[in-house]
This record gives C-alpha cells, sequence and structure tokens, in this order.
C-alpha cells in the first residue's frame, strides 16, 4: 500500500572508508509502505548503504532525509529518526541477558512503561513463536532463533523503517522458509516500509516489490522486478540477475530499431537501438531458448543448429548447453528433454525471439 | 597454628584482607568510570595512555611505596595528616598500586565486547549513556576480573606496606609484612602458617576468576 510521499530519500550519498569510496552517488527514494530490496553480490557495498540508511554511520558525503527531515548531521534528530526505524544486522548478536530483557532493551529506551513492556514483548514474541523462552538466556540460542529474537527486538518498536540484512544468511533451508514467512506476516500485518539487502534474487522478488540493484557502490537501476531480470544495465549486473548467455558482438545493421549483432560465426537480431559498429553484449535468459529436433518455422526470428554438449538436471528443468558456434544455454522442462530424448552429442535446433535479446553496450 | 586459629595470626590475616579490600573497593570507584571515560572517547593521545596505564602494571611496589612515603612523611605536601605508619597510608598507597591494572584491564574488557553489539544497542535507538551501560554489562564479567586481579595485587605486595605502614604489630602488620620480620628472625613455622594464608586467599581469588572468566 504505497503512497508517493518518501519515508527515506538519499541525494548523492557516499561513503569512503580508508581513502577509498565504497559508496559513491546513491540517490534513493524509499516510499512509505513499500518493500524495497537491495541486491547486488557480496562487497558492493548493501550493509553500508543500509548502516547510512539506519543512521548508525555518518556519510562521507551527501545527504539522508528522513520524513522530509534532513538527518545527516544533528546528533538529536539522528536519534529521533532511528527510534522511528530498527535495522536487523546480517549477523545478529543478541545481549548476554534472557530472551525477555534482549526484546525489552528498545522498548525501556523509549521510555515505555514496565507493563506496556512486558505486554508487548508478549505479542512480538508469540509473533516469532518464541513464547516460551522469556527466561531463556539468549546467548544459548541456536542461528535461527537467534534471528527470530533479532527480528522480535526490531519489531516490538514498531518501527516505520524495517532495515533487514540479509536476514536469511547462515540459515538452514527451514529457518530459511520460516524468517521469510515471519517478514511476510510483519509486511501483512504492520504495514512497515522495509528496505532489505540480499543477494538472493529469488528472495528479493517473493518478499519485496520494488528493487535497487548495487554494484561496485553505485546503484546501476531501481525498478520493478522483470526489468532487474531482463534488462540490467552491464555485463556483471546481467551475470548477477543470472542471464547465462551473454554473447559478445558487433552491430553490423541497425534500422527502424531492430538490429543485427555480428558474433564470431553467427548473426543475432535484436530489438534495441544501437549504432552501427557499437560493439555490445547479447543476452538472452535461458529460459527464454527453445529447443527442436528439426528447424521449426516461427515467431523467433534467431535459430541455431548445434549440437549439445552437455546436459544437467536440476529438479523438474534441464539445462542443456548447446554448441551452436557461440555457447547457449537453454531451461526445458525434463519432461521435454526426456520428449525429445535429448542426451551430449545429439543436435538440436535453438530459436529464441528477437524481443528476448537484451542488448548492452559493452564498457 | 592455623588449626588452632591463633589470635594474633587471624587478626594480621583480617588486617590483610580489610586493608585489600578497601583499597580494592576504593581502586574499583575510580578506575570503573574513569576506564569508562577513556574508552567511550576519543580524544588525541588516547593509545599513547592506555599503553602508559599497561606499563604501569609492573611499577614495583617499593617505587609506589617511595612515592607516597615522599607525600605523606611529615615534610611532604600531605604530612600534616600524619597518614605516615598508619592503615590509612597503606591504603592509599595500594589504590595507587592497582588502579593501572585495574584500568587496563578494564579498558580491555570494554574493547573485548562485539563491535556488533554497540551497533545492535544503537539501531534499537540507545543514547550515548544508553549504548555505554550496555557495553558496560556485556564486559561485567571480564571487568569483575579486573577488579579481582587488583586485589590480588592489594594483598601480596609487601615493599609498600613494609615503607609506608612500618610493620607495626597490632596496627599495620599484614600478612606479607610478618612473613618478612618473621622469617627474618627465624620464626620459619610462623612464617609458613601466614605463608599458607595467604596462598589460600590467592587459592580463592583464582578460583573465583576463573569462574568468572566462563561465563
Amino acid at each position: 500500500m504505497s503512497t508517493s510521499e518518501p519515508i527515506i530519500e538519499t541525494t548523492d550519498l557516499g561513503q569512503r572508508f580508508n581513502g577509498q569510496d565504497v559508496l559513491r552517488g546513491i540517490n534513493l527514494s524509499i516510499e512509505r509502505g513499500e518493500v524495497f530490496a537491495l541486491i547486488g553480490p557480496t562487497g558492493s557495498g548493501k550493509t553500508t548503504l543500509l548502516r547510512l540508511l539506519d543512521l548508525i554511520d555518518t556519510p562521507s558525503q551527501g545527504k539522508v532525509y528522513f520524513d522530509g527531515t534532513d538527518v545527516t548531521e544533528s546528533t538529536g534528530q539522528r536519534l529521533e529518526a532511528r527510534r522511528r526505524m530498527a535495522f536487523v544486522l546480517q549477523k545478529p548478536v543478541v545481549f548476554n541477558t534472557s530472551v525477555h530483557d534482549n526484546v525489552a532493551y528498545g522498548l525501556r529506551w523509549r521510555g515505555m512503561s514496565r507493563d506496556s513492556i512486558r505486554n508487548r514483548v508478549d505479542e512480538v514474541l508469540e509473533m516469532v513463536d518464541m513464547a516460551d523462552f522469556h527466561k531463556r538466556n539468549a546467548r544459548m540460542l541456536s542461528g535461527g532463533e537467534i534471528q527470530r529474537v533479532a527480528i522480535a527486538r526490531a519489531i516490538a518498536t514498531e518501527p516505520e523503517v524495517l532495515l533487514l540484512d540479509e536476514p536469511t544468511a547462515n540459515l538452514d533451508p527451514v529457518s530459511t522458509a520460516r524468517i521469510e514467512g515471519l517478514i511476510g506476516d510483519i509486511i501483512q500485518r504492520y504495514q512497515t516500509t522495509i528496505v532489505m539487502a540480499t543477494h538472493d534474487m529469488s528472495q528479493g522478488q517473493r518478499l519485496a516489490g520494488r528493487v535497487g540493484m548495487l554494484l561496485n557502490g553505485e546503484i546501476l537501476q531501481t525498478g520493478g522486478w522483470h526489468e532487474a531480470f531482463n534488462t540490467p544495465r552491464n555485463r556483471e549486473m546481467a551475470n548477477f540477475v543470472g542471464i547465462e548467455n551473454i554473447i559478445d558482438g558487433l552491430v553490423l545493421t541497425s534500422e527502424d530499431n531492430v538490429v543485427t549483432i555480428g558474433t564470431n560465426h553467427s548473426v543475432i537480431e535484436a530489438i534495441s537501438d544501437f549504432a552501427v559498429g557499437d560493439r555490445v553484449h547479447a543476452c538472452i535468459r535461458s529460459e527464454e531458448v527453445t529447443l527442436a529436433l528439426s528447424p521449426i518455422s516461427s515467431s523467433a526470428r534467431n535459430s541455431f543448429s548445434g549440437e549439445i554438449t552437455r546436459m544437467t538436471s536440476t529438479g523438474p528443468v534441464a539445462r542443456v548447453e548447446i554448441d551452436c558456434g557461440f555457447r547457449l544455454v537453454a531451461l526445458i522442462t525434463n519432461r521435454s528433454a526426456g520428449e525429445m530424448s535429448l542426451e551430449k552429442g545429439k543436435s538440436v535446433h535453438a530459436s529464441f525471439k528477437a524481443t528476448a535479446v537484451h542488448v548492452i553496450k559493452q564498457d | 597454628m592455623i588449626v588452632s586459629l591463633d589470635p594474633e595470626v587471624m587478626q594480621i590475616a583480617g588486617r590483610s584482607l580489610a586493608l585489600a579490600a578497601t583499597s580494592c573497593a576504593i581502586a574499583t570507584l575510580i578506575a570503573l568510570p574513569l576506564s569508562s571515560l577513556i574508552h567511550f572517547n576519543s580524544f588525541r593521545g588516547k593509545r599513547l595512555l592506555i599503553n602508559v596505564i599497561q606499563t604501569l602494571y609492573s611499577v614495583p611496589t617499593v617505587v609506589v611505596g617511595l612515592f607516597v612515603f615522599v607525600f605523606i612523611s611529615r615534610a611532604g605536601p600531605l604530612g600534616s595528616l600524619g597518614l605516615l605508619f598508619t592503615p590509612a597510608g597503606i591504603v592509599i598507597g595500594q589504590v595507587l598500586l592497582v588502579l593501572p591494572i585495574m584500568m587496563g584491564l578494564t579498558i580491555s574488557a570494554l574493547r573485548g565486547v562485539d563491535v556488533t553489539l554497540t551497533d545492535t544497542a544503537i539501531s534499537l535507538g540507545a543514547n550515548r549513556f544508553q549504548t555505554a551501560y550496555v557495553v558496560i554489562k556485556e564486559a561485567r564479567f571480564a571487568m569483575l576480573g579486573a577488579v579481582i586481579m587488583g586485589f590480588g595485587r592489594a594483598i601480596s605486595e609487601v615493599g609498600l606496606s613494609l615503607m609506608v605502614g612500618g610493620n607495626i604489630r597490632g596496627f599495620t602488620r599484614t600478612l606479607t609484612t610478618a612473613i618478612s620480620l618473621e622469617t627474618s628472625k627465624g620464626e620459619i613455622e610462623l612464617s609458613l602458617a601466614l605463608g599458607m594464608i595467604l596462598l589460600f586467599i590467592a587459592l580463592v581469588v583464582s578460583i573465583v576468576l576463573n569462574r568468572l572468566q566462563q561465563r
């Protein structure tokens, strides 16, 4: 339930450590009530950015606005704004005290009465399914339980913004599912604005509505998931979002937004407005590639013959690598693979539409 | 002699314990806030100051004794207070002796707290003092260890008590000064009894310290 009013805004935000830029020129606008995912590989600056948004660290440059107020400098304003947010760190730690006290700390610091604290702690521990853990020493809990205490501790203060840094990193699949369910519940129940960093694309997609792609300390693009998955801005990002077919080439012709790209041995047609002579990468998601045993006439403008060089199967999907002058990977259902009796060494015809090709200029 | 609870031996042991405990309590009241102040603030020369404190861990007791002697002897700046050869004089000396070790170990204890805990407190909305409270609370067992180490140093020192206390029977004689005197007099049996009491106290201190460090 988003409105257009940003709760957090940053302008030209940057952070430097030991003379090195860790973040540069971050202009981000988080709307009230939205769930925003920051994705990017390890070391891209996600944690640094979240720490700046939570006002734990002071930026080397740029400004942070919280609810319309510049909170970059003033200690008082920073504390006030921080008390309207909560941050679950990547490797959450618990205080060496009971689970109850761990959750109660933030409430005490906000001057809440003893009775209100007890009720609130009861409520959130119930929500994270840890109602029986009140008196347990938090240091004795498992990784998944500590993560739940950290989330309970964060939501106890009813934050307007919840920042999550890799909330399921280092957790087993069962704990991961549980934490994801919990985050889903929080979104449903409190309509909290959430900014979460993750390197797990599918997790981000399950939970967030909008995504910012962070690479080498810069936000390359923000937008919806379709855009992130299908139209990455550069080769590194294309790799990161799981595009396996990235073919280098040169624009040979360009007419009415249709270009032909010459690769070593073949020509690929794509929808793009690059000019003749531009060096580009043609990116094709492997699920956009269809396979057939004989040439088929379809609307797909790119069709290549080749030989299967490798086949692997994960779950219901088969990953087929084909040598057709360049390496092309196709993802098809195991069922289709079975019906066509696909195996290593077999000749196939691979095709994909010109619209399935995303063209990026080479750096 | 120990088994028969010889009154003089027990009195000396009691005095030693009382003096060390008093010194330790006063030093704790000074060391804990001062160490916290040093740890939680950034200032020029902080590292140097910590190095100086750590160097003073091994200051010889006779040097502290000499320093205090000069200050509280009749001709010294505090001579008018009449503290020389009194238990109070010993306490002043012991406080000065154990302060560096207590402060140094307290600062180490505070530094040993996971920085993520500080970040967690800040992110949960703690102000500067609330953050310091959390960190001190986390370091409490290690800080208590620092206090006990200070107590150990106070009860086992001899040079300072001899110089400043004067080893006056029934007044400033402690376990260590008594051992020193009785041994020189050839009263080995008494010295051994006193030594065993001292060792027993050291053993208790060590057990308590170990248990705290395991928490």
